[in-house]
Formats: structure tokens, C-alpha cells, sequence
């Protein structure tokens, strides 16, 4: 057995780092916010717009390709999750695993294709 | 008790309460020692002196920025939404930290009677812990851009998670091939699978004059960064731009966006992206060092045995800070449309392929490194295939004007 524990032994190591890393980060904040200044002002709490007074509201149109990449970023990301449990059996399995990882990629290579054929990949 | 004891596997909180706070300390440590060693390079790189007011060559000038960071007032924007503004900084800062707990820095040592393992957790899917945490690193960001109220933070969010969110993807798939290669999602079994010299040296053996060709390279070590160097590259580009940093800096490009994301935080909150920033990219050095560089991997003489893996694992690490100081200081800024070809275009497909390739080469016998070799070059053909033809990069650059040789 490896020193630091079973499965659950390490877990519980990374739940004490966690732990303490967040109490450290909330710890800062609350320390700072014994020690900063506070001087109200209204002019302090407009946003900044190059020093001018900003106009109208905070909130911008954006581009809908960011949303195409955003969903474009969910097929492969799950893929990518499906690729790691694959790689680590992959040495049991041999030729099936790989001819059935094949499938899986290529189905998803031609979803690219398309993505880039129909040029939401390019930014104008 | 005993039963709780067995089921953790021995009495590990203690270990763990010292590893916790020895890996928070040396972290946030290095990182200071970071933040300082990048401005004087960079002000090496630009003729100038950079800090030298406190302490020693200034090493100290982090230490007073961030002491001087804490006495600033943390005013929030009137149109801030208060709770996510307030958060952000905190899911942009701990989750770097946290990556930290599956780096090994070094071979156990032994104290009395007790094994300790010089890393903070040996999980079985380290990979995908670390992973993770960059993922959740992504939320800090957009959250600050989303929830400052203002026009630039909000561009530089967006900009950010169209960015990261797509690097992202390349780094899962570049990290895929070494994980197959190792057999493991463990960073302690990844370094020991690097352990040792060049396998493929009995490859040649009865081979009359390779055989003693092999023989001189006997003394290379047997790292990742020899078979599966493209997916080194496409580990290496994703993961700087994971970081923000430049020439992948465009959420806080300040001639557009003035500070991207984190321009209405001040104070300490201004302190947590800041000091966020520089952990994750002394964790995406030690990552590139464990999965390629072989980790705390190096020659081990008698005298004090367990200090040369970590001495190793920071010199390493070292360097790897120091390419991304250099880069910040030679590269210029990338335009968005190329930084979205280079991501989607080049890097996933190019992930894809190098993903198959090494499914292929760990298939059957024979060699694994010979086969690497042969795939290698066809790896190299794609490439250049794949190079070759954008339109956008041909008349791209302005040629430069000829020198004249001679006296001028």
C-alpha cells in the first residue's frame, strides 16, 4: 500500500489541501478587509470607461460566435472525457479498443469538418 | 477508531496537515520569488534595472507590493452584482492552488519509521484532477467580466472564455497520447514510467554498428519528451494560453480592454487574480516538467540522496518559468481570428491525430519507440500539410527590407 493511504486516504488529503486553501483565500480577504481604508464616495463607484462618465448601462452586444464556440466546446470536451478511461484500458483491449475509438473520433472529426466547412470556425 | 485508521489506510491526517502547509508555503513562496524573478528578466530583456529598492536585487519588491495591496481600498462598482464579484477572485485563485496537490516534487523521504511521499496526494486520475481545476479557473475569470457591470471587464470575460474554453480542449487531448503511453492518470506513475534510460537501445542490439550507435546514447533519459514531443508542443501552446499570458494575452490586451476582466477590482481582490495568475503558471510548468521532462528525474549522487530530485524538479520547473518570461517579453499579441484558427484548426485536429497515432504504435509488439519514429515523420508530413495552406499566413508579414552588407 502506498504511504498517504487507501483511495479514501487520499481523498481525504486533497479535502485537508482544499480546505485550507479556501480558508487561506477567505482568510486574505477578511484580513484586508480589517486593515483597507473605506472612504465612501459616489464618483468611486461609477465603472471605468477611459475616465469619462460611463454611458449607458455595463452591458455590450456580443458576438453570437462566441455561442458557437461555446457549443462547439461541449462536444469535445466530452469526448475528451470519454478519451482518458479509454487510453488507461487500452493496452487490455488492443485492436478493438482501438478500431472502436476510431469510430468515435471520426464521427466527431466530421462534425469539425462540417463546423469548418460551413465556416463557423473562421472570425470575421 | 482502528476502523476509521484502516479504512484511510494508516494515520494519515497528521501527514497530511504538514504536506498541506509545507505545499501551500513553498507554493506561495515560489510564486513571490516568481513574480519578482519575471520583472527583473524582463527588465534585463529591456535595458532597464527593474526592482532594486528592497532587499537584495529587490527580491523583496513582491512581498511590499503585496503588503502595501492590503492597506488599498476594495471599492465594488455601484452595477456589480455583489455576490459573484465577490467570488471570482476567490474561483480564479484557489483552484490554482489547489492543481498544486498532485505535483511530485521529489522521491519519498523517511522519517523514523514513516514513509512520506513528497507530493500532496497521489490520486489515481491526477490528470484529470489537474484538468479540472483549470477548468474551474475559467469560471473566475468570466465570473469577474460578467459581474463587473462595465463594458471592458465584460468584453475581456468573454474574450477570456471563448479563448480558454477552446485551449482547453487542446490540452485534455495533448495530455490523452501521454496517459496511453503510461498506462496511468497517476502523476507518481507517470514520472516513474520516465524513470531510467532510452529504452530503445536493445532495439538495435545484434545490429553490428548501430548496435554501438545505441550504445552512445545509452546515458539519454528515457522522457516523454522524445516519444511524444508533438503532444509536448500542443501542451506547451494550450497551456499559455490557458495562463492568459502573452502572446495569448488578449482578455487583458490594454490597449483594447484596458485590464480585460479584472479592470474594476482593486485592492486585494486585484492581488488574487494577480498572484492566481503566476501560480497557474508555475503549475503549468511543473505539469510540462512531470509529463515530459520526467519529473524529479535527474542524477542522484550519495550525498544527501532525497534533495537532488527536488533540486531537479526546480531547476526544471525554472526553466520552463523563465520560456514564459521570455515569451512575454519577445512575442507580440495574437489577432483573435488567428488565435481561433490556431486553436481549432490546428492544435484539436492536430491532437486528434497524434491521438491515433500513438493508439496505433501501442497496438501490437515489436518496438514501441521504432514504430514512434515511423509515425513521427508521418506526424511531421501532416503538419506540414496542415501549414501549408492558409492563405491568410502568405503575405501576412511585410517582407523586410534587405540589409546592406558592408561599411554603411
Amino acid at each position: 500500500m502506498p504511504e498517504g493511504g487507501t483511495y479514501f486516504g487520499q481523498y481525504v488529503t486533497i479535502g485537508i489541501f482544499a480546505l485550507v486553501g479556501v480558508v487561506l483565500v477567505l482568510g486574505t480577504l477578511q484580513l484586508a478587509k480589517l486593515v483597507a481604508p473605506n472612504v465612501p464616495d459616489t464618483d468611486k463607484y461609477t465603472t471605468y470607461e477611459s475616465g469619462i462618465d460611463p454611458i449607458g448601462s455595463g452591458w455590450a452586444q456580443s458576438n453570437v460566435r462566441y455561442y458557437i464556440f461555446a457549443l462547439l466546446f461541449v462536444v469535445f470536451d466530452v469526448e475528451a472525457v470519454f478519451l482518458f478511461p479509454w487510453a488507461i484500458v487500452f493496452e487490455r483491449f488492443g485492436t478493438q479498443a482501438f478500431v472502436e475509438m476510431v469510430i468515435f473520433i471520426g464521427i466527431l472529426a466530421i462534425a469539425l469538418l462540417y463546423a469548418a466547412k460551413k465556416k463557423v470556425l473562421e472570425w470575421q | 477508531m482502528n476502523a476509521i485508521v484502516d479504512f484511510l489506510g494508516g494515520d494519515i491526517v497528521v501527514t497530511a496537515i504538514v504536506k498541506t502547509v509545507v505545499a501551500f508555503a513553498a507554493l506561495l513562496l515560489t510564486t513571490l520569488i516568481v513574480v519578482w524573478a519575471e520583472r527583473k528578466v524582463i527588465a534585463d530583456m529591456q535595458a532597464r534595472i527593474g526592482p532594486n529598492r528592497w532587499g537584495p536585487y529587490g527580491i523583496l519588491q513582491t512581498l511590499a507590493d503585496g503588503i502595501k495591496l492590503f492597506f488599498k481600498e476594495d471599492f465594488r462598482p455601484r452595477t456589480a452584482d455583489k455576490w459573484t464579484f465577490a467570488l471570482a477572485p476567490v474561483l480564479a485563485m484557489v483552484p490554482s492552488l489547489l492543481a498544486f496537490a498532485i505535483v511530485p516534487i521529489g522521491d519519498h523521504i523517511t522519517i523514523g519509521d514513516r514513509r512520506i511521499d513528497l507530493i500532496v496526494a497521489d490520486l489515481n486520475i491526477g490528470i484529470l484532477y489537474f484538468l479540472a481545476m483549470g477548468s474551474i479557473g475559467v469560471y473566475g475569470v468570466v465570473l469577474a467580466g460578467w459581474a463587473s457591470g462595465s463594458k471592458y471587464p465584460l468584453l475581456g470575460g468573454i474574450r477570456a472564455s471563448a479563448q480558454m474554453i477552446s485551449y482547453e480542449i487542446a490540452l485534455g487531448l495533448s495530455l490523452v497520447p501521454v496517459v496511453l503511453a503510461a498506462g496511468s492518470l497517476s502523476t507518481v506513475d507517470i514520472v516513474a514510467a520516465q524513470a531510467g534510460s532510452v529504452s530503445n537501445v536493445s532495439f538495435f542490439n545484434g545490429v553490428p554498428v548501430l548496435e554501438q550507435i545505441a550504445e552512445l546514447f545509452s546515458f539519454v533519459p528515457n522522457w516523454y519528451i522524445w516519444s511524444q514531443w508533438p503532444a509536448f508542443f500542443i501542451f506547451l501552446i494550450a497551456g499559455i494560453a490557458e495562463t492568459n499570458r502573452a502572446p495569448f494575452d488578449l482578455p487583458e490586451a490594454e490597449t483594447e480592454l484596458i485590464a480585460g476582466f479584472h479592470t474594476e477590482y482593486s485592492g486585494i481582490r486585484f492581488a488574487l487574480f494577480f498572484l492566481g495568475e503566476y501560480v497557474h503558471v508555475v503549475i503549468i510548468s511543473a505539469m510540462a516538467v512531470t509529463l515530459f521532462f520526467g519529473g524529479w528525474g535527474g542524477p542522484k549522487p550519495d550525498f544527501l540522496p532525497w534533495i537532488w530530485p527536488i533540486g531537479w524538479f526546480v531547476f526544471k520547473t525554472g526553466l520552463f518559468v523563465y520560456l514564459f518570461v521570455w515569451l512575454r517579453a519577445t512575442m507580440p499579441r495574437l489577432r483573435y481570428d488567428r488565435l481561433m484558427w490556431l486553436g481549432w484548426k490546428r492544435l484539436i485536429p492536430a491532437s486528434l491525430v497524434w491521438i491515433m497515432v500513438t493508439a496505433v504504435v501501442n497496438t501490437e509488439g515489436v518496438s514501441r519507440n521504432a514504430r514512434l519514429v515511423v509515425f513521427g515523420i508521418l506526424f511531421v508530413i501532416v503538419l506540414f500539410w496542415l501549414g501549408k495552406g492558409d492563405p491568410r499566413l502568405t503575405g501576412a508579414v511585410t517582407p523586410q527590407r534587405r540589409r546592406v552588407h558592408g561599411p554603411s
